[in-house]
């Protein structure tokens, strides 16, 4: 099987890339493989989703690319930034100016209102919030009239919305959404999936999103599919139904093999 | 269960290690304390025991003597032992030997003119030699007994320690002049006294009496019974010819030693129960940190509880693994504890050595029974007691607990019931206290049963009083540490009853501590006041001791060039107004210049005409005013009136009844000098001050002292007493210490998920750590504020209670010591965060995104 570089179906420059991206964790017997050699772009103002199988190394791939995780060969680049070799105190500084980041688990400080969530990386570099960006964002995300609640006030659904919210209001280079509708019921789910294409379509966000949901992965403009560490495969314009289609083609493939 | 209990043990070694430490440090503390004691007391017996060995019978006079202050004088009327005494009891059938005792403070002096031995242990005493010239108490080892004025002998160690032979001149004294003395003999002795190193100096019989005593008179006659006499019998015979009545006292040999073991037992249970007290202290501060502990690794187990309860473990097997849990930490930690305390004993009592010189008896390190079950016991009934109740809290988990996936919600079981109990404790303490500190002396006992109650009210409102006084330092925090310091605001108030118990182990040492620090700074400024309003004298001259300074050395004082005014200040002690009360002497001349006396009515010229000078508090309680006259009894048993010359208000200085000297004389009193004051021409001068030491007569005991060094020495008697408590209270706030970082521990680790993605979304390490810093620093500011105020608040109304027995008291706020200990207190927090913040920084970020 040949790497497969994924490359982009939109326009734009580059805002993240990985290049010949490689991931292993133990050695001997124990080494196991969780990214083989992954090349791939995602495109400023594009919404990204990458799917694959549990194990198939989708979360590795965004923990690399997001400066959460280092790698042990190969490149990650954020806008021209390249995050190998980078300290940790210039990698907390890049992923708190220009990355957001969207948790499967909600993760938000239960002791700060939904407002101060929203403001925390601002908070935390110290930086003005501006207020009229402030205020469509949480416009877009429906949560003029919760603002002062705390997260345990919040339902599932609003408390991610409350993430998606912290997420876009730094104006990140790149939002990383991570299973972002893992813990949520299918309304809510599709309300966030929603937000992050609006904020895509509408902001000019750039979003990644890691999933294995078909539906979640109908929302984005393009589908990366990984298995076993690699990139094996690509779809633009993504329906739930073609993505079905491909991921049933990858397990059939995966048994014959 | 026992092994689940085991297994937990072994799995969460290192959250139970704080635990373990605050309950070794209890018990080390406890152990330490009887270990030490135990030691100390019988190394004190061995020392100060008397040699009850050389005689059968001991006839004791204790109206002799100028050696006590306040020595009974009314005495003088009844009889005293005399040669003739001596005689007699020699004479009794059964007697094989009388011989009178004369025993005193003496001082030797070294060649430079330095005191050998230390404290009131140098004594005198005198060289009894029997038919054949010897005295069988004291063997010579070089020399031969004094048998005249100016001869002494010495002890051994004491010649050795002064480089002293026989025919060597030695310079002793007593409380005038140095006398010297040619030494004629150097003697051993087995007395313990001797052994352990203090001096001994022997005169012959007269110069002793006369040194020491009064001419003719004996301390006691020590009687050696014939063989075949009991010391029963000969106590009868004695008693026949002497009876045990007044001031003389007639026991055998075994009733002395018996005494003697009875009050050394009483003074060492005394020092016990103090120190003990203390390790109580700490081993209460201990319970907060166990039951905290306990309670917060039941919070993260809940799953795993509710797990044993769903495969069917019943409440109390719950309830027992952890109880379990806790009996093996309490063991394991109450030997160590114990092995640690017998080193704090062993430690405890070199330390007691190299502060007090070779004076301190020492002995073999004593670890007794009693020592280990006390230990081993107090430190598993604290820490099996402290989890109780977490323990029957872990019982109620529902068994469906362990189903519910993600977070399980905080229980916020309203603190209501708590508050209210607390809020009414509290308040019912207050108002004790309140009511106690009005009612003067009486209410003594109503402050400390309303201290007790509002410090545990306190205790109770912890929870409630967090929020509001951390939301105070809340905007300066976030102004100064920016999003660090918000976060750890919020943080600290997130789960009250934790940062409760966590601050309240601090609050506990500091208010003791805050109160003694008030309550001293109180007493200081009082006695401070005391002598610079009371004393017009520039120096003052005593005999280090208490020792009365002799009319030798007031002469000469009086002599000394560049002295304008001079006068003894006596005591003496008889019966004014039906009642034995200690009375004042000043010269009636010198007065006016070396005191200073307010006068409420009259003056101070009445003094010299012989009359009496009361205090406010005497007039008011006998109702007298210039002109009554009351009834007295005189030291020489003849019986008056005086006449009240005046009314003077509370002065420390002096006793509540003043009179002149010469009044004192003339009414036989032989008034022993306390303190001979002296104003200079020139006032304070350092020529005054050595022509005043060289008053002294080269004896080494002078002490010659300015208002300045006088208030100097109370103030460093308090800072001694103060300092000691401090040392004390220290190891509860170490005790504190360790809760601290175990809270922060704790916090940490259930905060990883939250700490794992504020360093996602770009807080640094150091951001992190500040965070976690911050928390504790600000718990431990909160429960030292706390502390402190209730500190002050109990010093307050302690003082409220002294007022009547020590006038002009008020509350002195020492600020900078109070901010002294705010600081250290922010420090503790400081200190204890160093672990857990490095932990909190160095937490890799997906593993603590991704902990359940």
């Amino acid at each position: 099987m040949t790497t497969t570089t994924a490359t982009a179906v939109g326009t734009g420059r580059a805002a993240a890339r990985a290049t010949g991206l490689s991931k292993v964790y133990g050695a001997g017997e124990t080494r196991v493989v969780a990214l083989d050699d992954v090349s791939v772009e995602f495109h400023q103002g594009e919404f990204t989703a990458i799917m694959g199988p549990s194990g198939s190394g989708k979360s590795t791939l965004m923990h690399c690319m997001a400066g959460l995780d280092t790698v042990s060969a190969g490149s990650a680049t954020i806008g021209e930034v390249e995050l190998v070799g980078l300290r940790d105190k210039q990698l907390t500084q890049l992923r708190r100016d220009r990355i957001g980041f969207v948790f499967q688990a909600f993760n938000l400080l239960p002791t700060l209102t939904a407002l101060e969530n929203i403001t925390l990386p601002m908070d935390i570099a110290g930086r003005k919030v501006d207020k009229a960006w402030l205020d469509s964002v949480v416009d877009t995300v429906g949560l003029s009239g919760r603002l002062s609640h705390r997260p345990a006030q919040l339902s599932g659904g609003q408390q991610q919305r409350v993430a998606c919210a912290r997420a876009l209001a730094g104006r990140p280079e790149i939002i990383f959404a991570d299973e972002p509708t893992g813990n949520l019921d299918s309304r809510s789910g599709a309300e966030i999936l929603g937000f992050l294409r609006n904020s895509v379509r509408e902001l000019g966000q750039t979003v990644v999103m890691v999933t294995h949901d078909a539906v979640a992965a109908s929302y984005a403009d393009r589908v990366v599919f990984l298995a076993d560490g690699r990139i094996v495969d690509q779809l633009a314009a993504p329906t739930a139904d073609s993505v079905l289609d491909r991921m049933r083609r990858f397990d059939a493939k995966g048994r014959t093999n | 269960m026992f092994r689940t209990a085991l297994r937990n043990v072994l799995a969460h070694k290192g959250r139970l290690l704080m635990t373990a430490l605050a309950v070794m440090l209890g018990t080390a503390f406890v152990a330490g304390t009887m270990v030490f004691s135990d030691t100390f007391g019988s190394a004190l017996k061995n020392s100060y025991s008397k040699d009850f060995g050389n005689f059968s019978v001991q006839v004791a006079d204790s109206g002799a003597g100028n050696d006590t202050r306040t020595a009974d004088l009314t005495g003088s009327a009844a009889p005293h032992l005399s040669t003739g005494t001596v005689g007699q009891i020699a004479a009794l059938p059964g007697v094989a030997r009388a011989v009178g005792v004369v025993d005193g403070f003496t001082a030797v002096a070294d060649k430079s003119g330095k005191a050998l031995g230390q404290g009131r242990d140098s004594r005198g005493s005198n060289y009894a030699p029997a038919t054949n010239g010897q005295d069988p108490r004291y063997p010579m080892a070089a020399g031969r007994g004094p048998q005249h004025t100016g001869e002494i002998a010495l002890d051994r160690a004491t010649a050795d320690k002064g480089g002293y032979r026989v025919g060597d001149t030695v310079r002793v004294a007593i409380n005038g002049p140095a006398r010297s003395t040619t030494l004629t003999g150097i003697f051993t002795s087995d007395s313990p006294q001797v052994s352990s190193g203090n001096p001994l100096v022997l005169f012959d019989t007269a110069s002793a009496q006369q040194l020491l005593l009064t001419p003719g008179q004996f301390d006691r006659i020590e009687v050696t019974g014939a063989a075949g006499t009991s010391q029963q019998a000969l106590q009868d015979e004695v008693v026949k010819v002497l009876p045990d009545a007044g001031s003389i006292t007639v026991k055998t040999a075994q009733q002395l030693q018996d005494q003697e073991k009875a009050d050394l037992d009483g003074a060492l249970s005394g020092m016990r129960t103090m120190l003990l007290a203390f390790a109580g202290i700490s081993l209460f501060v201990g319970i907060f940190i166990i039951a905290n502990t306990f309670t917060m690794l039941i919070a993260q187990r809940t799953r795993e509880l509710a797990l044993l309860r769903a495969i069917g473990a019943s409440r109390r097997q719950v309830t027992g693994s952890v109880l379990v849990e806790a009996l093996l930490i309490g063991v394991l930690a109450s030997v160590a504890g114990l092995l640690a305390g017998v080193g704090i004993g062993a430690g405890l009592q070199s330390l007691m050595g190299s502060l007090a010189g070779a004076d301190t008896p020492s002995g073999p390190l004593i670890v007794g029974p009693a020592t280990v079950v006390a230990a081993l016991v107090t430190g598993v009934l604290v820490t099996v007691v402290s989890a109780v109740l977490p323990a029957l809290r872990a019982s109620r988990i529902p068994p469906v607990a362990a189903m519910s996936s993600g977070e399980l919600p905080s229980t916020q079981k309203g603190l209501l019931v708590r508050n209210s109990v607390g809020a009414m404790v509290a308040g019912g303490g207050l108002a004790l206290i309140l009511w106690g500190s009005s009612a003067g002396s009486n209410g003594k006992w109503l402050v400390a049963g309303g201290a007790v109650a509002a410090l545990i009210g306190t205790f109770v409102l912890i929870p409630l009083l967090s929020r509001p006084l951390i939301a105070l330092v809340g905007p300066l925090l976030g102004r100064l540490f920016g999003v660090s310091g918000k976060l750890a605001r919020q943080n600290a108030v997130r789960n009250p009853r934790r940062t409760a118990a966590t601050a309240a182990a601090l609050t506990i040492g500091l208010t003791l501590v805050s109160a003694l620090t008030v309550l001293g700074a109180s007493v200081n400024g009082v006695l401070d006041r005391a002598v610079t309003d009371t004393m017009k004298a520039d120096y003052a001259v005593e005999l280090s001791h208490g020792l009365s300074v002799s009319p030798e050395i007031t002469a000469q004082v009086a002599r000394t060039p560049g002295v304008t005014a001079s006068s003894a200040l006596t005591g003496s002690y008889f019966e004014v107004a039906g009642q034995k009360r200690a009375v004042s002497g000043i010269d009636a001349a010198a007065a006016d210049q070396v005191l200073h006396v307010k006068l409420t009515a009259g003056s101070t010229a009445a003094l010299g005409q012989g009359r009496l000078l009361v205090n406010d508090q005497v007039a008011k309680e006998k109702a007298l005013t210039v002109g009554s006259t009351v009834p007295a009894v005189f030291p020489d048993g003849s019986t008056g009136t005086l006449t009240v010359g005046g009314v003077f208000a509370e002065n420390h200085l002096v006793n509540p009844l003043l009179m002149s000297n010469e009044a004192l004389v003339r009414h036989g009193a032989a008034p022993s000098t306390d303190v001979v004051l002296v104003k200079g021409a020139g006032g304070e001068s350092s020529a005054l001050h050595q022509a005043l030491v060289d008053a002294g007569g080269d004896n080494p005991l002078i002490k010659v002292d300015s208002k300045q060094d006088l208030r100097d020495q109370f103030s460093s008697q308090i800072a001694f007493a103060l300092n000691m408590m401090y040392g004390l209270l220290a190891m509860s706030v170490l005790v504190a210490i360790l809760g601290v970082v175990n809270t922060m521990a704790m916090s940490v680790f259930e905060r990883k998920r939250e700490i794992g993605m504020l360093r996602a979304i770009g807080l640094n390490r150091s951001g992190v750590k500040r965070m976690v810093r911050l928390e504790s620093v600000v718990i431990s500011l909160f429960g030292a504020v706390l502390g402190l105020g209730l500190g002050c608040f109990l010093a307050w109304a302690v003082n409220g209670t002294l007022r009547n027995d020590l006038t002009g008291l008020t509350t002195v706020l020492p600020f900078g010591k109070l901010a002294l200990f705010l600081g250290l207190a922010g420090l503790v927090g400081l200190v204890a965060a160093i672990w857990p913040s490095r932990r909190a920084a160095k937490l890799d970020i997906l593993d603590s995104i991704k902990a359940a």
